[in-house]
């Protein structure tokens, strides 16, 4: 599984650092690091949406207060 | 027109603006030759002999805005044709001498070369004289003048003198590309090379982004620049141009902060890499002091080769204030990850070449770097930023002693004492223009405002540390 945070300026500021600090911890606490491989990008053209985020190409919005949930549901509970 | 310092800029920017504009629209070698008479269009001249001379003068200019004479590996090059052939007089006495009695300038001369005629005014004797300038500093009448040409005086390194037809000649086995004497001709004989119509290329054939991305990776003395607008609308103009994004150079610089730092503590001394015309200066002068470069590409190339690993096939042109970039992108080991490079004034022609007015357009953010990633691009930064990556590291035996050198000048020196030892510092942080990237020869304005745009544009960053900064690429 591949999971990608843009980390351009405008999801930048609303706190993709946060939300990849966030993924790094919740990945390596559920022992998925080799499962899940996640990585950055400057831009996907949606920023408003931001903070943005893909899995396999999948987008989903995500927020620094969402991004557990979104771990759990997307990441946690597909990769198993 | 408030955009430039000088004529020559603008001039330089007419050619460049209308090379783009043909180029976008895939009508440059049609109408290539016709370039200088829709530039030159007065019937009288303005500068020199005749309106034809300014035409062919121009057709020159065109030439290098594509990127030049092929044969010559220097991305600087004369036009032989617009050097006015400046008198080289050296020191002269002017009228202002009164025939005083103290005769300091006689007692400053170590080379005896100065004497005094019947009405007691001093005579400098050519054969004698070694141009040192002592005499001229100590006249209390400001009598005695260099009258050496502006090429030469903006070389501190002695890469310029005058062929046999007196024309400016470069030395390209002395020469380091930073741009000095591009920016001092009064007359715009000497010019960087321009790639943008490479650039062009790059963009159009991405057809909108869809066959590849093309990433503008931004230096951060772009906050001293394009004062008419705001930062974030020439963001928005870049895009508009139709660049994917726009990322800060100024992350690499704290990737390059990081990583130097710790390069630093395990080495004891160490020269940094981020100038490439004070890497060429080592490179060309002090050969043996090169197992002292920071092993760490420049933030330019260190950003672009993140860009480039994490999205294969991209393309990455970098614009910042600077010329010797173009002559360190043609190195192989920063080839593979910058396409094209490009300044800050080619960037203006290319905004006016599809009739982008920046001030009218909304603001984009520009948010990758820290504080310390931004001061790169002014006189001191980088050595602050090293200082602060030991801190961030937690070294705290190691003391770090830098030497900032403001200028090609002062590099020199540094690197002379190194070269015998005699150096207390153990970092040297070395930029060839005066003032750090914001002297740059491609910036379009110079002055002494830029250095606090950029403190500014560094406190206003979202991140304080480079930790944080760069934590988000891990």
């Amino acid at each position: 599984m591949k999971v990608t945070v843009c980390i351009g300026s405008s999801c930048h500021i609303k706190g993709s650092r946060q939300v990849v600090e966030q993924l790094q911890y919740l990945i390596s606490d559920a022992n998925l690091d080799d499962k899940v491989e996640l990585g950055g990008t400057f831009c996907m053209g949606k920023c408003q949406k931001g903070v943005c985020v893909t899995i396999d190409d999948k987008f989903f919005s995500v927020t620094p207060e969402t991004t557990k949930e979104f771990f759990t549901e997307n990441i946690l509970n597909k990769v198993k | 027109m408030h955009k430039f310092d000088t004529n020559v800029q603008h001039l330089k920017y007419k050619v460049l603006r209308e090379v783009a504009r043909l180029s976008w629209a895939d009508e440059l070698l049609e109408n290539i030759l016709d370039i200088p008479n829709r530039i030159i269009t007065d019937k009288k001249p303005t500068v020199r002999c005749c309106v034809y001379k300014e035409k062919a003068i121009v057709a020159e200019r065109v030439k290098i805005a594509m990127s030049g004479n092929k044969l010559n590996p220097n991305v600087i090059e004369v036009i032989e044709t617009a050097c006015d052939e400046c008198p080289m007089g050296g020191y002269e006495v002017t009228n202002a001498c009164r025939g005083c009695l103290a005769h300091r300038c006689m007692d400053a001369c170590k080379f005896g070369a100065i004497s005094f005629d019947k009405n007691h005014v001093a005579c400098i004797d050519k054969s004698k004289c070694k141009e040192c300038g002592a005499c001229a500093k100590v006249c209390p009448y400001t009598a005695i003048i260099s009258r050496r040409r502006p090429c030469e005086n903006a070389c501190k390194i002695k890469a310029i003198s005058m062929n046999e037809e007196k024309a400016a000649a470069i030395d390209n086995s002395k020469c380091i590309a930073c741009g000095a004497c591009v920016y001092q001709c009064p007359f715009g004989a000497i010019m960087d090379k321009s790639y943008i119509i490479d650039a062009i290329d790059i963009i159009k054939k991405s057809e909108s982004n869809t066959k590849y991305k093309v990433y503008a990776v931004v230096a951060p003395s772009i906050s001293s620049q394009f004062r008419y607008a705001k930062l974030g609308q020439v963001i928005t103009g870049l895009k508009e141009l139709g660049f994917h994004t726009v990322v800060e150079a100024a992350l690499g610089a704290d990737m390059v902060a990081d990583s130097e730092s710790k390069e630093l503590v395990e080495k004891g001394f160490l020269t940094s890499s981020c100038c490439p015309a004070f890497v060429q200066y080592i490179e060309k002068n002090f050969p043996e002091l090169l197992p002292h470069v920071s092993h760490n590409l420049s933030p330019m190339a260190t950003i672009a080769k993140y860009l480039k690993d994490n999205d294969k096939g991209c393309k990455v042109i970098f614009i910042g204030p600077c010329t010797a970039k173009k002559a360190e992108v043609q190195k192989e080991s920063v080839k593979p990850y910058v396409d094209v490079a490009m300044t800050f004034e080619e960037l203006q022609a290319m905004f006016d070449s599809k009739d982008i007015d920046i001030s009218t357009l909304s603001e984009s953010f520009l948010e990758n770097a820290s504080y310390f990633g931004r001061i790169f691009a002014r006189s001191g930064g980088l050595a602050d930023a090293v200082a602060q990556g030991i801190r961030e590291h937690g070294d705290t035996e190691f003391e770090l002693k830098a030497c900032s050198c403001d200028g090609i000048e002062e590099c020199k020196i540094a690197l002379m004492k190194k070269s015998k030892n005699v150096l207390d510092a153990n970092f040297i942080e070395g930029m060839a223009c005066v003032g750090g990237c914001i002297g740059g020869a491609g910036c379009l304005t110079h002055g002494d405002r830029n250095k606090s745009e950029v403190d500014k544009y560094g406190r206003e960053a979202f991140e304080k540390t480079i930790g944080d900064a760069i934590s988000v690429l891990k």
